[in-house]
């Protein structure tokens, strides 16, 4: 009786625990819909953001900047990525070096993003005087790389052997089975593994903070000045304004940016999901 | 051909370093640009607990505690949730294991800014209307001496306890991720042989699922703890960000995330170094929970491979 | 029954790590014979097989000493263009590994590897190895669609041609029929039968009854050392060491 009772329990604690995890999501994504329909219009994604007051305001710098951003962290960070996750998985099995450079991978996932930040400003901003969005580009590259390196390496140890002995049996190089067979076993799980890293890196705010800052004008001065992006954007119209009309255009912002993120991972996991079976 | 070979090792060796660069890097770009403030105030800067730009006295004690207040908090309310969000994927049946584990999954991937916007115009209103009140309440009928202190100043709303609902809730589908894929590779006949024993679902769990997957549930509590740690924006928006030693759940503090992203844009000269000191403060705890949880794992896997 | 020796392994040790596992293996292949080896599940067999083609080469911590001679050559001294070799040697492994592509690219990737040939003698070539694989009838309707989608015995076949586009002259076959039905299992015997006209077989099998069908040389292994080798009638029927006996009774293994 006692063990019935305490199996009901567990269930119903599971219960409970699930309907106020997914609640929560949704409880999140109703808010965002709510506050952020209201605003949304074609004007507000295409118009420049201006200081308080000035009429016809819009997101559209802020987009415009996170889109290049995140497109220029990926192509900095995606090919130094992919070779670093094969040298791990293809010639790093178990040595003692590969060993630790993949410890260094992980420390690397888990540092904090501000910190990232941090470390840009240092190495970016005090030497070159100026926030700048390249320097914004840079920290979220280094937020990806590590993070792309660890699912390259996992997918690609996900071929069996068997395909990697029967392309060098073939008379294949080791270049060429990696490429062209190793890696194209494993591109479903590639294409995966850096769109959702694009997803994640396109909402971090902290590592912008202070690399790319913020700016009421489009991306013009990309390598020289600051430069707005849409996470920035919602911070600094929710925490640094008392003005409702700019908490308005911030849950715009943020509805623009769910919709994004969510598409991305919704589409990838729906095809890479089709295609494994 | 082979000369080619060894060149792809070679760049896909630089490409590996990366990481190590980068680590390597920012440690000591940290170090580097926080020496003034170590000059100053030297290791006495960690339990200082003032934080005064107009005198120029800066100590770490309560971004310190603030984070570490944080990261508990949300810890204690993130690993039951999670623990029992994972058994119910895990232990439903397809067509609702599969709808709920890619919920989990997008949880993971709403950015912190929106949980922060959430938390600032949803949660703290909440917790100042309903919730405070309530909890003051309840305990306030149980005369226990030291009460008042766990609650602490009241900040409106704004405050640890907050933090630590928005935090829990950000880091619950990372430890849930996890934990979900240890269960699952519980061998399917472990699990029916248990059952076959007549155990009852908690107990095949206690006895069966988590004693196979403890070390998976420990990684996954550990990961939580990572990211608890060094979250910003979720915890900016709602922390009420002042400088003082936590007085109790309900008071307003900070954390070092939140300070870093409040004061660094702004800052010169020592206060700036003394920020970089908090950041090198922060990486030094991150980098430890990332060697403890090696350590562990390394640990599990030797008893393991002796007794198994 | 006079033939030439295609190749021959003297003094023959292998180590994973420093754990030994093939010890002085002496052994000659005869050129346009199948070799079948056998023994028991953990012998080597599969290890022996793989110096040939020095696939091995691939995990680091493993390592072969000894002479493979192939027509001649030592293929284990250093400086063989490893490449070359294995374009003379092929292999056919125990599962079935069709690339991620269609039929035809396939069987064509070896040819774009080792030749330089146009899109028609590209496509000639292809048809010929799939024909010599017994597969052209079936699969010529659909060349380009993806290898994968292929039976499992139409895939070990698919392997076989790709194999054979590249021409080689020795064919290395790790228990090819492992993964397949009985059915499939006796197409590819034959089809092993025809190909021995124009090469070197060699055949790592667990399974008695085929190496005494299609195998004109047998070598029985255990623990790493060849017990006996020699003509497949003569091991089967009148072997001079208990062991072999023992096995080929079925007494174990």
């Amino acid at each position: 009786m006692f063990r019935k009772a305490a199996n009901q329990l567990l269930n119903l604690v599971a219960f409970l625990s699930i309907s106020l995890a997914i609640g929560g999501m949704g409880w999140i994504l109703g808010t965002v819909l709510c506050n952020g329909s209201n605003v949304l219009s074609w004007d507000f994604i295409t118009a420049s953001s201006k200081p308080y007051g000035e009429p016809g305001a819009g997101v559209g710098n802020a987009l415009l900047g996170t889109i290049i951003m995140t497109t220029g962290a990926t192509l900095l960070a995606v090919p130094p990525a992919l070779v670093g996750g094969i040298y791990l998985a293809e010639f790093g099995k178990h040595s003692k070096p590969a060993d630790a450079l993949r410890f260094c991978a992980n420390a690397m996932m888990g540092v904090p993003s501000i910190l990232v930040g941090l470390f840009v400003y240092a190495l970016l901003v005090i030497p070159s005087g100026n926030f700048s969005g390249l320097a914004g580009t840079v920290a979220l590259a280094i937020i990806m790389l590590p993070v792309i390196m660890r699912t390259t390496e996992d997918m690609l140890l996900m071929v069996p052997n068997a395909m990697r002995e029967s392309a060098l049996a073939l008379g294949m190089s080791r270049m060429r089975t990696t490429l062209c067979i190793v890696a194209r076993c494993a591109r479903n799980g590639l294409a995966t593994g850096v769109l959702l890293s694009l997803a994640r890196v396109s909402g971090e705010t902290a590592p912008l903070l202070f690399t790319a800052l913020f700016a009421d004008s489009w991306p013009v001065n990309f390598f020289t000045g600051p430069t707005a992006s849409t996470p920035v954007l919602i911070t600094e119209y929710t925490t640094n304004s008392p003005f409702e009309s700019m908490h308005a255009m911030g849950w715009g912002a943020a509805l623009l940016m769910t919709i994004f993120i969510l598409t991305i991972n919704i589409t990838t996991r729906c095809i890479f999901h089709e295609n494994r079976h | 051909m082979q000369q080619t070979d060894t060149i792809f090792r070679i760049i896909c060796q630089i490409g590996a370093f990366l990481p190590l660069l980068l680590v390597a890097g920012i440690l000591s770009q940290l170090c580097v640009h926080s020496t003034d403030a170590w000059e100053h105030f030297g290791l006495s800067f960690l339990w200082g607990s003032n934080w005064d730009p107009s005198v120029e006295d800066y100590g770490a004690l309560p971004h310190v505690l603030g984070t570490l207040l944080t990261t508990f908090l949300s810890l204690f309310l993130a690993i039951p949730l999670s623990f029992a969000v994972a058994l119910l994927i895990t232990e439903s049946p397809e067509w609702l294991n599969r709808p709920l584990s890619h919920c989990v999954d997008l949880l993971a991937a709403i950015p912190s800014v929106i949980y922060g916007m959430w938390g600032l115009f949803v949660l703290v209103p909440i917790m100042q209307e309903y919730v405070q009140p309530l909890l003051t309440d309840m305990f306030g009928l149980i005369p226990l001496p030291g009460t008042a202190w766990i609650w602490g100043e009241d900040g409106g709303g704004f405050g640890f306890l907050t933090a630590g609902i928005i935090l829990a809730l950000m880091v619950l589908p990372y430890m849930c991720a996890v934990m979900r894929d240890v269960f699952r590779m519980t061998p399917p006949m472990l699990r029916e042989s248990a059952y076959g024993l007549g155990c009852t679902r908690m107990e095949v769990t206690r006895d069966v699922v988590m004693r196979y997957g403890i070390r998976g549930i420990l990684g996954g509590i550990f990961i939580g703890m990572g990211r608890a740690l060094g979250e910003t924006m979720a915890v900016l928006f709602v922390i009420g960000n002042v400088m003082d030693l936590p007085s109790g759940l309900f008071s307003c503090g900070t954390t070092i995330a939140a300070t870093l992203a409040n004061n660094f844009a702004e800052a010169t000269g020592l206060q700036q170094s003394a920020l970089f000191a908090l950041g090198l403060v922060l990486l030094l705890m991150s980098f430890s929970i990332q060697l403890l949880t090696r350590y562990y794992l390394h640990r599990v896997e030797v008893v393991r491979g002796e007794t198994y | 029954m006079k033939t030439d020796i295609k190749i021959s392994a003297r003094n023959i040790n292998f180590y994973y790590g420093k754990n030994q596992v093939l010890f002085n293996n002496n052994l000659d292949i005869h050129a346009n014979r199948i070799t079948a080896v056998i023994g028991p599940s953990g012998c080597g067999k599969s290890t022996h097989l793989r110096i040939y083609n020095r696939i091995f080469e691939l995990y680091r911590n493993q390592k072969a000493t000894g002479e493979l001679i192939l027509d001649g050559k030592n293929i284990l001294a250093p400086g063989i263009d490893l490449l070359q070799l294995r374009h003379r040697v092929g292999m056919i492994f125990q599962k079935p590994t069709p690339f991620p592509m269609s039929i035809a690219d396939n069987v064509a990737y070896p040819l774009r590897l080792h030749y330089h040939l146009n899109r028609k003698e590209q496509a000639e070539r292809v048809e010929q190895a799939l024909r010599s694989a017994s597969l052209w009838d079936e699969v010529k309707d659909k060349l380009h669609t993806s290898g994968m989608a292929l039976s499992g015995g139409q895939q070990q076949r698919l392997c076989i041609a790709r194999a054979l586009a590249a021409e080689p002259e020795v064919l290395l076959m790790d228990e090819p029929t492992s993964a397949i039905d009985p059915v499939a299992t006796l197409r590819i015997e034959e089809l092993v039968q025809n190909l021995k006209k124009q090469y070197t077989i060699v055949i790592v099998t667990h399974n008695m009854q085929q190496a005494a069908r299609i195998s004109d040389r047998t070598a029985f292994f255990y623990k790493g050392r060849i017990v006996e080798e020699g003509e497949t009638s003569r091991i089967f029927t009148n072997p001079t060491h208990k062991q072999t006996e023992d096995y080929i009774t079925g007494r174990f293994g």
